[in-house]
C-alpha cells in the first residue's frame, strides 16, 4: 500500500516527460531561486558545487531537489533557508548551513509544511536553530541526514529533528547532535524511527508527547543532557535502541510518563543515572532488557500499574530497583539480578527463594538523599541484610519469585 | 634507626603472620577476581575487605607485636639510644611490613585484573588506611599497660571506626534531615577515615548514582584536584596525630 504514491508518481512522470534542470554557477541557471522558478511538477534540479546565499527559498511544486558534490545553501545566520509546502517532494544530498535564528518564529534549516510525500535525503545540516522541522504533513521520509548544531542555551537552541502532527513518518540513519532535543515528537502517529544516532543534545536525545501507535528500533541515545523523554502516549514499540551515558540529577535512559499499553523489548541500559524512570504509566511490557552498570536500573513510582518486568538482565547496577512507596501494582519475573544470593535446588534455572530487588538503603536514600555518605558502607550491608530477611520499610511486594540463576543470552 | 628497623623487620618475618596474611590477602584477591566475571564486582567486594579487614588487622597486629616486643623495647631502652628514635622505628617496621603485604596480596591482583581509576583508588585507600590504623594501633598500645587493656582498646576502636561512626552519622542525618546537611557530611566523613577512602572509591565507582546535590557537591568536591589533595591531607593527619601522641606519650612514660 505504502508504495502506491510512489508508482503513481512515477506514472505520471513518464506521461509529463519530466526534464532535468542544471544549475549552479557559471551554468545557464545560475541560482538555485532560478532553478525553482523555472521547475515544474516533476522535474528535477541538479544543484552543482557551490555556495548558495540566496536567502529563504520555498519549494512548493512536485519537483526533485538533487545536490551534485554537496553544494552548500548557507542562511547567513538571518533566513530560514528552505520553506517545502507540497507533495511527492524529494531533496537529496544538499548541505545547509548557518540558518537565522528568530524568537517569533521557529526558523528551520527545512521546513515542511502541510506537506505529504517527502523525502529527505543524505543532507547535512549545520549550525541551525531547528535543522529539519515538520508540521502537518503525511508521509515523511528523513533518511542518512547528518545534523550538527552549536549548542547554546535551551531558549535559544532548536530541536534537531522536529515533527508536530503528522502520521506516517519514517526517520531513518540520521545522526543528531547539539541541538535542545534530537529527535521531537508532538501529535506523530504512526511513525517509525529507527537506526537514528543522537548524541550530546542539550536536553533529550528523543522527547515525543501524545504520539501513539509509534515505533522506535536500533536507535543510539548517549550522552544527552537528560535522556529521552516519552510521554502521554499509548501503543508506543522499543526495541533495541541503545540508551547510554545519560548523567545528571534529571537525566534517565528512558522518562516513561504516563505511557499505556507499550513494549520495551531488547534494549541495552548502560552507565544512566538512571535506566528507566517511570511515573503513571500502565501496562508496559519490558522484557529481554540489558540494564548495566546504571545509578538506578528502575525506578519505578507507585503511580504505575499493570506493568510487567521479565527475562531482563540487571547486572553491576548501584541499585536495582527504586520505588516511593510501598504499593506495588507491578509484576517482576523470571529476571536475572547479579545480586540474587539464592539457591536453586532442583536445578530447573530458576532460585527457589525470591529477590526483593529494593535495597533497604534505595528507600532510605529516596528519603534522604544526604545519606549517600554511607553508600557502601558495611553498616549499609548489614542494615540491607537484616532487611532481606525481614522486610520491614521496603515493599514486601515487590518481589521477583522467579529470579534466574543464570544470565539470560541477550 | 634503619638497623633497628632492619631488626624489627627481621623479627616480624619470622613469626609469619605477616606472610600469612599476605597469602589470605593475595588469595582472597585473586579468587574474587576469577570468579567474577566482571572487575567491577570483584572490586566491590575487595572494597569490602580493604574497608573491613585492614584495619582490624592492622590494629591487632600492632598491639600485639607492640606487646610481644616490650622486652626488645626495654632493652633498646637502656642503649645510648632517644626513646623518639626507638619507637618511630618500631612503627617504620610495622608500617612497612602491613603495606608490603597490602600491596602484595591486593595490590596485585589489583593492578592485573582491573588497573583502572576505580582499582588505583583502592590501592590509595587501602595503603591509607593500613598507615592509618598502625598509628592508632600504635597510640592505643602505647597509653595502656596492660596488654588485654590495649588490646580490647583496640577492638573497640575498630568497631568504633568500621560501625558505630556509620550509625551515629545515620542518626544525625535523619534527626536534622530538615537542615541542609550537605556540607556537613564532608565535614563528617573527615572524622573517619573509614568513611574517607570509602567516598574516595565510591566516586570512581558508581559515578552514575551519584544525582542530587549530595552526589553534586561530592563529585565537585572530591572529584576535583581539591578533593585529592583534601582526602590525602586529612589521611594524613589520621596517620600523623596519633602517632605524634603517642610518641610523646612514649617519650613521658614510666616503662
Amino acid at each position: 500500500m505504502k508504495h502506491i504514491p510512489t508508482i503513481l508518481a512515477l506514472l505520471l512522470f513518464l506521461q509529463t516527460g519530466a526534464t532535468t534542470i542544471i544549475a549552479g554557477p557559471g551554468r545557464p541557471v545560475s541560482t538555485l531561486r532560478k532553478a525553482i522558478e523555472l521547475a515544474r511538477d516533476n522535474d528535477s534540479i541538479r544543484l552543482q558545487a557551490g555556495i548558495y546565499k540566496e536567502g529563504s527559498l520555498t519549494i512548493s511544486r512536485s519537483i526533485t531537489l538533487i545536490g551534485d558534490n554537496n553544494p552548500v545553501l548557507d542562511g547567513e545566520s538571518k533566513y530560514e533557508i528552505l520553506l517545502v509546502s507540497g507533495k511527492n517532494i524529494r531533496i537529496i544530498g544538499i548541505t545547509f548551513r548557518n540558518s537565522g535564528y528568530s524568537a517569533m518564529n521557529d526558523f528551520a534549516s527545512i521546513k515542511l509544511v502541510d506537506c505529504s510525500n517527502i523525502i529527505l535525503e543524505r543532507n547535512t545540516v549545520w549550525h541551525a536553530y531547528f535543522a529539519i522541522h515538520v508540521s502537518n504533513s503525511i508521509q515523511v521520509t528523513i533518511r542518512g541526514n547528518k545534523i550538527t548544531g552549536i549548542p547554546a542555551s535551551e531558549q535559544l537552541t532548536g530541536n534537531g529533528i522536529h515533527l508536530w502532527k503528522s502520521s506516517g513518518a519514517l526517520i531513518e540513519q540520521n545522526r543528531v547532535e547539539g541541538h535542545r532535543d534530537g529527535i521531537y515528537f508532538e501529535f506523530v502517529t504512526g511513525s517509525v524511527i529507527r537506526g537514528n544516532h543522537s548524541e550530546k543534545n542539550i536536553r533529550y536525545g528523543l522527547h515525543f508527547m501524545f504520539s501513539n501507535d509509534d515505533k522506535y528500533t536500533n536507535n543510539t541515545f548517549r550522552n544527552n543532557g537528560a535522556g529521552v523523554a516519552v510521554m502521554y502516549s499509548k501503543k508506543v514499540w522499543m526495541e533495541q535502541n541503545h540508551f547510554e551515558e545519560n548523567w545528571g540529577a534529571s537525566a534517565y535512559g528512558i522518562l516513561l510518563k504516563d505511557i499505556t499499553d507499550s513494549h520495551i523489548l531488547k534494549n541495552s541500559f548502560y552507565k544512566n543515572t538512571v535506566g528507566i524512570h517511570m511515573e503513571g504509566s500502565s501496562r508496559i511490557e519490558i522484557d529481554q532488557n540489558q540494564f548495566r552498570n546504571n545509578g538506578w536500573a528502575i525506578k519505578v513510582q507507585a503511580s504505575c500499574d499493570d506493568n510487567i518486568f521479565h527475562h531482563n538482565n540487571f547486572t553491576s547496577n548501584s541499585f536495582d530497583v527504586g520505588t516511593n512507596g510501598t504499593m506495588v501494582l507491578n509484576q517482576f519475573e523470571n529476571n536475572y539480578w547479579d545480586k540474587y544470593e539464592g539457591y536453586d535446588m532442583n536445578k530447573d534455572g530458576i532460585g527457589d527463594i525470591p529477590y526483593h530487588p529494593v535495597s533497604m538503603y534505595s528507600v532510605i536514600i529516596e528519603q534522604n538523599p544526604t545519606t549517600l555518605m554511607l553508600f557502601r558502607s558495611f553498616m549499609v550491608s548489614l542494615l540491607d541484610k537484616a532487611e532481606k530477611a525481614i522486610p520491614s520499610l521496603t515493599p514486601e511486594n515487590l518481589i521477583d519469585n522467579k529470579p534466574m540463576m543464570k544470565k539470560h543470552n541477550l | 634507626m634503619l638497623k633497628l628497623s632492619r631488626y624489627v623487620l627481621y623479627d616480624i618475618l619470622r613469626n609469619k603472620i605477616v606472610i600469612a596474611y599476605t597469602l589470605f590477602l593475595f588469595l582472597v584477591s585473586f579468587s574474587m577476581f576469577r570468579m567474577e566475571e566482571n572487575g567491577s564486582k570483584a572490586l566491590l567486594s575487595l572494597l569490602n575487605i580493604v574497608l573491613i579487614v585492614l584495619p582490624l588487622v592492622s590494629l591487632v597486629f600492632t598491639t600485639i607485636h607492640y606487646y610481644n616486643s616490650y622486652e626488645f623495647i626495654e632493652l633498646m631502652l637502656s642503649q645510648p639510644l632517644s626513646r623518639t628514635r626507638i619507637i618511630l622505628s618500631e612503627y617504620g617496621a610495622v608500617c612497612v611490613s602491613l603495606l608490603t603485604a597490602f600491596w602484595l596480596g591486593v595490590g596485585v591482583p589489583v593492578l592485573l585484573f582491573a588497573p583502572d581509576a576505580t582499582g588505583f583508588a583502592l590501592l590509595f585507600t587501602g595503603s591509607s588506611l593500613t598507615v592509618v590504623f598502625t598509628s592508632i594501633a600504635f597510640l592505643a598500645a602505647v597509653r595502656s599497660k596492660d596488654k588485654a587493656r590495649g588490646i580490647g582498646l583496640a577492638l573497640l576502636l575498630w568497631f568504633y571506626f568500621a560501625l558505630i561512626y556509620d550509625g551515629l552519622v545515620l542518626m544525625i542525618l535523619f534527626a536534622f534531615s530538615d537542615y541542609p546537611m550537605e556540607k556537613f557530611t564532608l565535614l563528617l566523613s573527615a572524622l573517619n577515615p573509614i568513611d574517607l577512602g570509602r567516598i574516595f572509591i565510591m566516586l570512581k565507582m558508581d559515578i552514575s548514582a551519584l544525582m542530587g546535590y549530595t552526589g553534586a557537591l561530592y563529585k565537585d568536591f572530591f572529584g576535583s584536584g581539591t578533593g585529592v589533595a583534601f582526602t590525602s591531607g586529612i589521611m594524613l593527619l589520621w596517620a600523623a596525630v596519633p602517632l605524634w601522641l603517642s610518641v610523646r606519650s612514649f617519650r613521658r612514660k614510666d616503662m
